[in-house]
């Protein structure tokens, strides 16, 4: 049982004991080319949550492998690469110049951009390129913006993926108090933070008893409850997000409250929560998911 | 970058704007400039706000009530509590001869931290209205100009300009001394380079102005 922080919402250089308080460091998305994101404004708060629309500001790979992942290795904290591409042999290149650095412990696909189809067809083409173009952990990264996210999650198994990331941000609006305007330059933003959790919860439910593959569950996560509910739904990993803007401080905090809350369940260790929401949790360990998703490539 | 609860020990009314007093506790106040994140009390996420004081054993904030999250702040009591994230992000270099502070409506708030560290050098602030203009009485040695006068309309040249005020002021200030340090704005909701939300273009490049600013050079930012 891992905490990681959502791919986005830390940046492990300019808050490096951040980074060190978590179990591995999961990158911004990182693009072929580099991006500079929308136009400001492209955050704004709503009741229970935010707003974003930032747009994969990032450096693009070339600079990515350059300057950002040497610097992230002096850190000593595992590293998971966020991808984002907006075509599948993009993917496929991002995974195919990760593979050989040793420092990357695992690539997650995100998926689900909005400037990429999110259809199940495609979430298979993406993860079945990407597989052939590394050796490392791939997860993928799926929005819960779709009718059956369970039928996506099994496109992604199928193509080989070893575990999958749930969720993204799901689109919102927000308007300016006395204009009526939209408050972000680009109108909608995708929506994280507390007001996403039972559409977390909801996903990763869902896609544990589709799949049984391996789950970093996020979204909304902002106490060790919460956190305890995700593991209760399937996922053996959590991811925190939003919660990071607010307190940096979260990962030893949540840490602490998911063991109290644990030891308050009795069952021992925390893997032993892992979907007990479920009539009948799968047992499943993360190399049981692993091999699983091998075996169908 | 401390993060700390800390408590409230006073909330004054100045003009329009709240003075918030809170306990210092281990928090550093860092440099004239720099800033904090401040939970607002029922809010997803906490509000920057520069230092605006350095009372004995205490953080001052001047906190002007234009939202959700900044009428939450003023409503503090002493006693209660909230946490605080910083200093955090560059504050002013303050190796100057012949320092000026410039301040429009609620951008004197980081004014009377640094007029101590500079030794209390003159000082223009303009105001919308004279109960807006009450809070230049935290600035020693301040002129005070109040609309339809701009406080651009009271600058002198010769002087090392610190200014900190609206865009437009911003802007204006720019055009007249180049090398003045401008303290700027921007949505953030982390402060410490996490989200992206804060970028603006610096220097040609889009940039995160908690990490690189909020005080910049008038040039790097030529409008
Ligand atoms: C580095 C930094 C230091 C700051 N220091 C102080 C300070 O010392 N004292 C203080 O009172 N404020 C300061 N601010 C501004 C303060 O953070 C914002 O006013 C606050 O976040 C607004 O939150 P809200 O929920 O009250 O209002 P919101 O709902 O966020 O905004 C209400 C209305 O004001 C507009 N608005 C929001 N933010 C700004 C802005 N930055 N400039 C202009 N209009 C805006 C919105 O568009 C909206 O119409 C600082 C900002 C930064 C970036
Ligand atoms: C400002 C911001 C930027 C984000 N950037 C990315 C990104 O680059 N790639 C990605 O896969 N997800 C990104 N996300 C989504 C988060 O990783 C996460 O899935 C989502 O915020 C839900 O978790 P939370 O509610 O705990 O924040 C971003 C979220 C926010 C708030
Ligand atoms: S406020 Fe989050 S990156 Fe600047």
């Amino acid at each position: 049982m891992k905490i990681l922080n959502a791919s986005g919402c830390l940046d492990a250089l300019t808050a490096p004991a951040v980074a060190r308080s978590l179990d591995a460091f999961v990158t911004k998305s990182v693009t072929p080319l580099p991006r500079e994101g929308n136009a400001p404004p492209r955050i704004a708060e709503v009741e229970h949550g935010m707003l974003n629309s930032i747009g994969l500001a990032n450096p693009g790979i070339d600079r990515f492998l350059a300057h950002t992942l040497p610097r992230l290795r002096e850190l000593e904290v595992p590293i998971w690469v966020s991808v984002g591409g907006f075509a599948v042999a993009e993917y496929a290149d991002l995974c195919d110049r990760l593979d050989d650095r040793p420092e990357v412990e695992a690539i997650e696909l995100n998926v689900s951009c909005p400037n990429v189809d999110d259809v199940p067809a495609s979430v298979g083409e993406i993860v079945a390129a990407s597989r052939a173009a590394t050796r490392k952990p791939l997860y993928t990264k799926l929005s819960p913006a779709t009718a059956d996210i369970a039928e996506v999650a099994r496109a992604a198994q199928k193509a080989g993926t070893d575990g999958l990331s749930l969720v993204n941000t799901i689109l919102g609006l927000a308007l300016d108090e006395q204009t009526l305007k939209p408050r972000l330059s680009r109108g909608a933003g995708g929506l994280s933070g507390a007001a996403l959790k039972p559409i977390a919860l909801a996903a990763v439910y869902a896609c544990y008893e589709a799949t049984g593959l391996p789950i970093v569950g996020m979204g909304g996560i902002t106490s060790g409850r919460d956190a305890l509910e995700l593991v209760a739904a399937g996922a053996a990993s959590v991811a925190l997000g939003t919660i990071l803007f607010a307190d940096p401080g979260a990962p030893a905090r949540i840490r602490a409250e998911l063991a109290s809350e644990i030891a308050n369940l009795g069952v021992g260790e925390i893997d032993n929560a892992i979907g007990l929401a479920h009539a009948e949790p799968a047992a499943i360990s993360k190399t049981a998911g692993r091999s699983a998703a091998m075996s169908v490539q | 970058m401390q993060r700390a609860r800390a408590r409230v020990t006073g909330a004054e009314q100045i003009g329009p704007y709240t003075l918030l007093r809170v306990a210092r506790g281990s928090l550093e106040p860092g440099i004239p400039g720099q800033f904090f994140m401040l939970e607002a009390p029922g809010r997803p996420l906490p509000r920057p706000m520069s230092l605006c004081l350095t009372p004995p054993g205490e953080l001052a904030f001047l906190i002007d009530p234009i939202g959700p999250g900044t009428r939450a702040l003023c409503a503090l009591q002493p006693g209660d509590r909230l946490a605080i994230l910083g200093p955090l992000g560059n504050g002013y270099r303050l190796d100057v001869e012949r320092p000026l502070l410039v301040g429009g409506g609620i951008g004197a708030a980081p004014l009377p931290y640094l007029s101590d560290a500079l030794g209390h050098p003159p000082a223009i602030l303009g105001f919308r209205s004279d109960w807006h203009a009450e809070a230049a009485q935290l600035v020693p040695n301040a002129e005070v100009v109040v609309e339809p006068t701009f406080v651009t309309e009271a600058l002198s040249p010769g002087h090392d300009v610190f200014a900190c005020g609206p865009e437009p002021m911003l802007a204006a200030v720019a055009k007249l001394e180049p090398a003045a340090q401008l303290a700027w704005e921007a949505p953030m909701a982390c402060g410490h380079g996490a989200c992206y939300g804060c970028a603006v273009q610096i220097d040609g490049e889009i940039k995160r102005l908690c990490v690189e600013g909020p005080v910049l050079a008038a040039e790097a930012v030529a409008a």
